[in-house]
């Protein structure tokens, strides 16, 4: 049942090692991207059976005003997401990976929202924002909105997911640039401290050099993660006030599963497919993360 | 032999036991089916929502029935959103349970339509329950003259929830009647330091109520049976274009406050505006007054609590005594459920009892029931129930809400847009003629 294989790769790994992987993800992953692909050209409500509909549901998305809105709105999550996380992620880890006993407690309380679930956090943060009770009432006529109006204003509402989000994310990102950062040899920053460089020159010329591949891996993930991420918005917003905060991954819910609209939802699905699968092909390629090597050899 | 084959052997072995698992994975049987044909013996699912009061008393009238029953009636209990996406995907497969909570109108329509629901008529019609049933109700659940499901809960009609205290400090005794007097009352408030309405517009549903009684008002409920039927130009007829006008009227005379569309009913944002006294009225489902006992006891102890009909708009085509509002729930028997004729029994021996109703009322709930009117007229919420009771019983139309009452993807359509009329980012003429284009 086997063909003799080139000696060289006897006890290495070979393909069957890889089989139960592959069968689940052909099982869960695989087999459901297809099926999502047939849906989109059926009519579908969840019960009954799918309706053979052709380009129907294709030609209904050229149609639909929110398509535009959701996709500008991911866009802008996507991109202000990065921005706000990686800004406070980066220095927040370099921070904590130093020593001290201080540093430390303050790594463990900055640690807290990611052993809480994206719901509860979520309901928390709606129990913030409400305007005549929460925190936004104290905060909001400072900042210059006398009634506390946050989540109930079309630009502000999209302000608040960001952050709302930043909060749960930044800690496993601060995580990874910390232990990145722990991984630097001292031996760089003895040899600068020589060199007469300072603080921040040590920052620039050691510690951001060579975070350079926890930075493109947390901005993958940050990138696909934020694309496709929902929950938040669905509890705090439920894609409003109307629909702005409506974007891409929410409206496929919204239409699948409040609307039972399958067909049209598996449209969205494929598309959000489609500019995940592109996103990551283009970060991973555009930032030479698939030649990253290991950069503890050779120091 | 080579550690290449053994490893062969072995990845073989694992993939035929996955396969295996994948495939008993896909062809499981779900509770009942297995077991369903004989009628002997069958488990039954009764699928509810979570509700503790409710939930005790659902649970003795399945007791009650399996006392006396070869088969065996299981209740199932979940949370409001996550259930009609659970009951979609589950109700055609092999898992659906037998007895499903629904809400009667489009939601019911929509698993009618597939095939998913035994019709009850006949064993309805046949029954010496029938005439104890308010029909008003029953209506609800009956689809093309087919009786699909039987009221298992409270009547829920929509009404003003005040704040006792914040009327009569802005010297207001009597409830209005007519809208003029309405507006008068609304500057009156406003005049006296509070906000007049608490309105939760982070969520479209709780301002599709005022939608609901203006056209009803306004234009009797023909106008909304037109649009639930699907007829053209129902959308944009003058009376709904109105409605909407009166809305921003509303919002523009002040009556919410300015940041309405942040405040949420899922976290009590507007009812603790409503029992704080920040905000005078509320207008909300007859839920209302036990949400307000499970959050605010202290509000309702001190005897703070009002309630009063939506006013009668002048000139407008509509009796003042209709009410909107979710008639009831119901349960209705799924087509592949393991014992149809077990179930059905289930629910015309049970729903009707005296031991159920009784229950029921005990819990805070006026069920769908003639004559229960010294009944209701007890226990903590005595005087509100006897008023939702009546309610009910006299009013000519009982108004479905239309969320409930449209098909699930146009009623979402619906919600979003009335937000954005609440918002002031669409104009009621654009309402009309984006839910006309939608329908």
């Amino acid at each position: 049942m086997t063909k003799a294989q080139p000696s060289s790769e006897a006890g290495r790994p070979g393909f069957v090692w890889a089989a139960p992987a592959l069968v689940f993800f052909g099982m869960f992953a695989l087999l459901p991207m297809v099926a999502v692909v047939y849906l989109s050209f059926t009519e579908y409500s969840g019960i009954s059976t799918p309706v053979w509909i052709g380009l129907e549901n294709w030609r209904k998305l050229a149609a639909d005003p929110l398509v535009g809105d959701a996709l500008r709105l991911s866009a802008m999550l996507t991109i202000a997401s990065w921005l706000v996380q990686t800004s406070i992620a980066l220095p927040l880890g370099v921070f904590v990976a130093g020593k001290g006993r201080t540093r430390s407690v303050l790594a463990a309380i900055f640690f807290v929202p990611l052993l809480m679930s994206g719901a509860a956090i979520a309901l928390l943060w709606s129990t913030l924002f409400d305007p005549n009770f929460g925190l936004a009432s104290i905060v909001g006529p400072l900042i210059g909105l006398e009634d506390g109006n946050i989540i109930g204003d079309p630009q502000l509402a999209f302000y608040a997911v960001v952050v709302v989000i930043a909060w749960q994310f930044m800690p496993f990102h601060t995580l990874l640039y910390q232990g990145a950062t722990r991984a630097i040899p001292a031996a760089l920053y003895e040899a600068a401290t020589i060199d007469g460089a300072g603080r921040f020159r040590q920052f620039t010329a050691i510690t951001i050099p060579q975070l350079r591949d926890t930075i493109i891996t947390s901005s993958v993930l940050m990138l696909v993660g934020s694309l496709t991420y929902f929950e938040i918005v669905l509890i705090l917003t439920g894609g409003g006030p109307g629909t702005a905060t409506r974007i891409l991954p929410l409206h496929m819910y919204l239409t699948g599963f409040r609307s039972f609209d399958m067909g049209y939802a598996s449209v969205l699905a494929v598309l959000l497919l489609a500019i995940g699968t592109s996103l990551s092909l283009v970060v991973t390629k555009a930032t030479g993360y698939r030649k990253m090597a290991s950069q503890r050899e050779g120091l | 032999m080579s550690s290449i084959i053994r490893a062969h052997r072995v990845a073989v072995a694992g993939l035929a036991a996955l396969a295996l698992v994948g495939l008993s994975g896909c062809g499981s049987s779900g509770p009942g089916t297995a077991s369903a044909q004989g009628g002997d013996g069958a488990e039954l699912q009764l699928w509810t929502l979570q509700n503790e009061g409710i939930n005790g008393v659902q649970q003795e009238a399945v007791d009650r029935y399996n006392e006396g029953s070869d088969d065996k009636m299981v209740l199932s209990t979940y949370v409001n959103d996550p259930y009609k996406a659970k009951l979609q995907t589950a109700i055609g497969s092999p898992n659906a349970p037998s007895v499903f909570y629904n809400w009667g109108g489009g939601n019911l329509k929509g698993y009618v339509d597939a095939g998913q629901v035994t019709d009850l008529t006949a064993a309805f019609e046949a029954s010496d329950v029938k005439e104890r049933f308010i029909s008003s109700v029953v209506d609800v659940a009956t689809i093309d003259g087919k009786v699909y499901g039987i009221p298992m809960q409270g009547v829920q009609p929509v009404s003003f929830y005040t704040n006792k205290d914040v009327l009569k400090a802005a010297g207001i005794t009597e409830f209005p009647v007519t809208w003029t007097e309405f507006l008068a009352m609304i500057e009156q408030l406003k005049g006296a330091g509070v906000q007049p309405i608490a309105l939760a517009g982070s969520q479209g549903w709780t301002e599709l109520m005022y939608v609901e009684y203006f056209l009803d008002r306004i234009g009797g409920p023909e106008k909304f049976q037109a649009i639930a039927a699907g007829e053209d130009g129902a959308w944009t007829d003058p009376a709904v274009v109105r409605s909407m006008e009166m809305v921003q009227e509303l919002v523009d005379a002040g009556a919410f406050g300015s940041n309405y569309a942040a405040v949420s009913y899922d976290n009590n944002g507007s009812q603790a505006l409503l029992t704080s006294g920040k905000a005078a009225m509320e207008l909300m489902g007859s839920w209302e007054v036990t949400s307000l006992n499970d959050a605010f006891p202290a509000f309702l102890e001190a005897g703070s609590l009002g309630w009063a009909d939506f006013p009668a708009i002048e000139d407008g085509a509509g009796d003042p005594a209709n009410i909107v509002g979710n008639p009831s729930n119901f349960y209705s028997v799924s087509a592949r459920a393991a014992d149809p004729k077990a179930a059905t029994d289930f629910l015309l021996s049970q729903m009707a009892s005296d031991e159920y109703v009784d229950g029921m009322i005990g819990v805070g709930q006026v069920p769908a029931i003639m004559g229960l009117e010294e009944k209701v007229n007890v226990g903590k919420f005595a005087e509100f129930n006897a008023f939702a009771y009546d309610r009910v019983l006299t009013a000519p139309v009982f108004t479905q809400s239309w969320d409930q009452a449209l098909p699930a993807a146009l009623s979402q359509t619906m919600l979003t847009n009335i937000q954005q009329v609440f918002n002031k980012q669409m104009s009621p003429q654009e309402f009309a003629d984006a839910m006309d284009a939608a329908a």
